[in-house]
């Protein structure tokens, strides 16, 4: 057997064990295992490789491996749950950049003139790789707040950014050989990638980064064409395969169409699209008001937002509720799907807090509870609370699916101020009569609510 | 390998991922699109296989950069998926 058939039959080793981690991901219970198995499969591929005849310049490539190691192992040990999604726009930009960085240099370093079915994958891996490396950097810069600016960028725009690079990748395809092109092609994808993004507010970015996950995916199985290498092509393709199809379930999550998320631009609407309803005004409260009225009530459902996650309150609420237990109250936690960041994210940090499994109730199990609910505990939940959702049609979040809090007898809001949410729309729900907001910061108001609860003996 | 040949091997893994990835539940939407981030990291693949072919120092510098990008992707996907992953088999228990 030769040294390449050793390194093809490692590859089907590597793509089984892809195959069988990323299905085993699809189930809470096997999705440990079938991370790790991915990731064996990922070592096996690269292993392979490295057997290859003609690799060579081992310096350089320890290097470029330390070098990713000494930033990657850091950065995903300490990145917080909370910032778990401008990480994985990070991860997937720099794959991104990756793809588009070989294009070039395989362009580059071509002798003759390349046959097109090499240039052809090779100018779609440039292209792609680029919009997905800007698109991902700028998604990350969103999600970190560093930018909060969003510029309604004309769709002509976008296109004819699109046009001139697929312009240039066309003479370059009929025979140019100047490197200048090659570079121009990447500097207008990437153009497209930071415009595409910048006008799509937060609460969307989930579904972005998911559908630059999926290009990432799909220009490493072109740069495989282009490269000659199966492991590029199945793995690459694998992802963009998948990555689609989670894409759009995730947008179905948010009852949202993917090229609504791309061309509506939720989230950029201003506050004054929706004053506050009939002219309300929101009602203030008092820790020791909330801890009365919490604990004669029968039923508490606690509905966490991002805000709580971010204030690190959920030890805090979780002793509340052991005090209200103590009571005979019943405390539930109300999950909206898109709670956090992202969707599941919520699960994942109220998992990392210990809440007990059992009373985080989802979206549909819930609704059905708030008839019946005393008091709703709204803790840094504002866009997935909002009732504009229900009635407003031209509010930019009209038809998701919310939890249906503004059902239950009573609703306490916790919040930093009348801020309007990561979606940038106000809530309706405060202004409602039976609502009160407790004002200030969440950790530290739920303590003051704890102490005023077990003052009352 | 011939062109048909690969794009018949694209195609196959295609409706493979499509198929894999059918009905996840919500709850698993994040960790699962971390993990699919950490397999396109195989680009770094491409440069390992070309860094031995080019020589010339911008060519050189562009992969190890390369490479490195790639690095980060496999490695920091893959343990930042574990991560969010082991809180899930935390509440498993």
């Amino acid at each position: 057997m030769s040294r390449a058939d050793v390194v093809a039959l490692l590859y089907i080793v590597a793509f089984s064990l892809l195959i069988v981690g990323l299905r085993m991901l699809r189930g809470p219970r096997t999705a440990v295992r079938g991370n790790q198995t991915a990731a064996v499969g990922m070592a096996v591929a690269i292993v392979a490789t490295l057997l290859q005849p003609g690799i060579g310049d081992w310096w350089l490539i320890a290097v470029g491996v330390a070098l990713g190691v000494a930033v990657g192992v850091p950065a995903a040990r300490s990145v917080k749950m909370t910032a778990m999604p401008q990480m994985v726009a990070l991860f997937n930009g720099v794959g991104g950049g990756a793809v588009a960085l070989i294009a070039v240099v395989e362009f580059r370093a071509a002798e003759a003139e390349l046959p097109l079915d090499v240039l052809i994958p090779l100018l779609f891996a440039a292209i792609v790789g680029s919009i997905s490396f800007w698109g991902s950097n700028v998604a990350f810069l969103k999600l970190q707040e560093r930018l909060r600016r969003t510029i309604r960028t004309p769709r002509a725009v976008n296109a004819g950014l699109l046009l001139i690079a697929l312009a240039l990748a066309v003479v370059i395809a009929a025979g140019s050989e100047t490197e200048l092109l090659f570079w121009l092609i990447l500097v207008f994808a990437g153009a497209l990638g930071v415009l595409a993004v910048v006008p799509i507010g937060g609460a969307d970015m989930p579904v972005v980064i998911s559908t630059l996950n999926a290009f990432t995916g799909l220009s490493a199985a072109a740069a495989g064409i282009a490269l000659d290498n199966t492991a590029l092509i199945v793995a690459g393709m694998l992802v963009g395969a998948s990555g689609s199809i989670l894409t759009k379930q995730m947008a179905d999550a948010m009852n949202r169409s993917i090229a609504n998320v791309f061309f509506a631009g939720v989230g950029t609407g201003s506050a004054e699209t929706l004053g506050a309803p009939g002219g309300g005004t929101a009602r203030s409260t008092t820790p020791a008001d909330v801890a009365i009225q919490l604990a004669y009530a029968r039923l508490v459902v606690v509905v966490p937002g991002y805000g709580m996650a971010v204030a690190q309150a959920q030890r805090a609420v979780a002793d509340v509720a052991a005090e209200l237990e103590k009571r005979d109250v019943e405390v539930l936690y109300g999950i909206h799907p898109v709670a956090g960041r992202m969707p599941g994210h919520m699960n994942v940090l109220l998992a990392e807090a210990d809440v007990p499994y059992d009373r985080l109730k989802e979206m549909d199990d819930i609704n059905g509870e708030f008839g019946r609910t005393d008091v709703t505990l709204v803790i840094g939940a504002n866009d997935v609370t909002n009732p504009a959702a229900r009635t407003v049609a031209d509010s930019p979040i009209y038809g998701m699916p919310i939890l249906d809090v503004d059902k239950s007898s009573s609703v306490i809001v916790l919040k930093r101020s009348m801020s309007s949410g990561f979606a940038g729309i106000d809530n309706p729900l405060f202004y409602d009569p039976k609502t009160a907001m407790l004002f200030g910061d969440a950790k530290h108001s739920v303590g003051e609510v704890l102490t005023e609860l077990q003052a009352l003996g | 390998m011939d062109l048909l040949t690969e794009l018949a091997i694209l195609v196959l893994a295609a409706f493979v991922g499509l198929e894999v990835i059918s009905k996840v539940p919500n709850t698993l939407h994040t960790p699962l699109m971390s993990g699919t981030n950490a397999i396109h990291g195989i680009v770094v693949l491409g440069g390992l296989l070309l860094i031995g072919r080019v020589d010339g120092v911008l060519d050189d510098v562009l992969l190890v950069i390369a490479i490195a990008f790639g690095t980060i992707n496999v490695v920091g996907g893959f343990l930042v998926t574990d991560r969010m992953l082991g809180m899930f088999k935390e509440k498993a228990r």
